[in-house]
């Protein structure tokens, strides 16, 4: 399991783009459905954005956002699955 | 075609009518979908049941909502949806792809310093139209794109 998160800042705007790695799997599949349920984006520990997801999602999921900010903020990527896994990443903005 | 029409109708009017009583009865609270994943919401079948869900209502009015997915998708397991909107106040976004049995595929809370333009990929089993809806202050509005899969994406 990884995340990878860019965040750079450009105008008071922080680009968000992440990428989770996770196999998003349908009913129909072996082992589903387990998918991505909660991601949330938080800046310096306050949540920005929060998406909420169905296994309709695709597979290793990609998320662009745009939030209020600086350059040197914190910006925290944590995703929570059905089955209750997580996974978690932080990045500092550029 | 009447009787396509008058099919719609009636679907649309018994799915209002389930969502009614659950609202009534206090099992759709609104506010659940702010609080944690909205299980209901992405239960619901049915393209009336679901927007009823996540809004309140099956007749969301056209609106200043952005859209952007290719017309013709080659391969439904990774179709790019981006959803924006210029109006203020934006605190939830969310799609639906009409002809999945559950249409809700994603749901957006927007919190401090959150701009209204997500970009994600979805699967799409089949061609359908994509709904963006937005909530701008106590109202929501939406828009409509159809999107031709020529490789369904659902399958295991």
């Amino acid at each position: 399991m990884s995340i990878r998160v860019r965040a750079q800042e450009s105008n008071g705007v922080i680009n968000i783009r992440a990428l989770m790695s996770h196999d998003m799997l349908v009913p129909e599949d072996d082992g589903g459905p387990h998918f991505i349920e909660t991601v949330e984006i938080k800046r310096n520990g306050t949540t920005a954005l929060t998406a909420n997801w169905q296994f309709t999602v695709s597979r290793n999921p990609f998320l662009q956002a745009e939030i209020d900010g600086a350059s040197g903020d914190t910006v925290t990527i944590t995703w929570k699955d059905n089955k209750g896994e997580s996974d978690s990443s932080e990045v500092e903005v550029r | 075609m009447i009787s396509t029409k008058r099919r719609v109708f009636l679907k649309g009017t018994l799915a209002a009518g389930t969502v009614g009583v659950a609202v009534g009865a206090g099992l759709l609270a609104p506010s659940k979908l702010l609080a944690a994943w909205p299980s209901e919401a992405f239960a619901a079948e049915g393209i009336a049941a679901a927007m009823e869900a996540v809004t309140g209502s099956s007749d969301v009015p056209d609106g200043d909502v952005e859209l952007s997915a290719p017309e013709i998708a080659e391969n439904g397991a990774v179709v790019p949806v981006s959803i924006s909107t210029g109006m203020d106040n934006v605190t939830e976004m969310a799609v639906f792809v009409e002809l999945n049995n559950q249409p809700l595929t994603a749901h957006y809370v927007l919190g401090d310093g959150a701009h209204a333009n997500i970009s994600g990929r979805i699967r799409m089993g089949e061609s359908s139209n994509v709904i963006a809806v937005a909530k701008s202050g106590d109202s929501w509005y939406k828009t409509v794109q159809e999107v031709k899969v020529t490789v369904g994406g659902c399958g295991g």
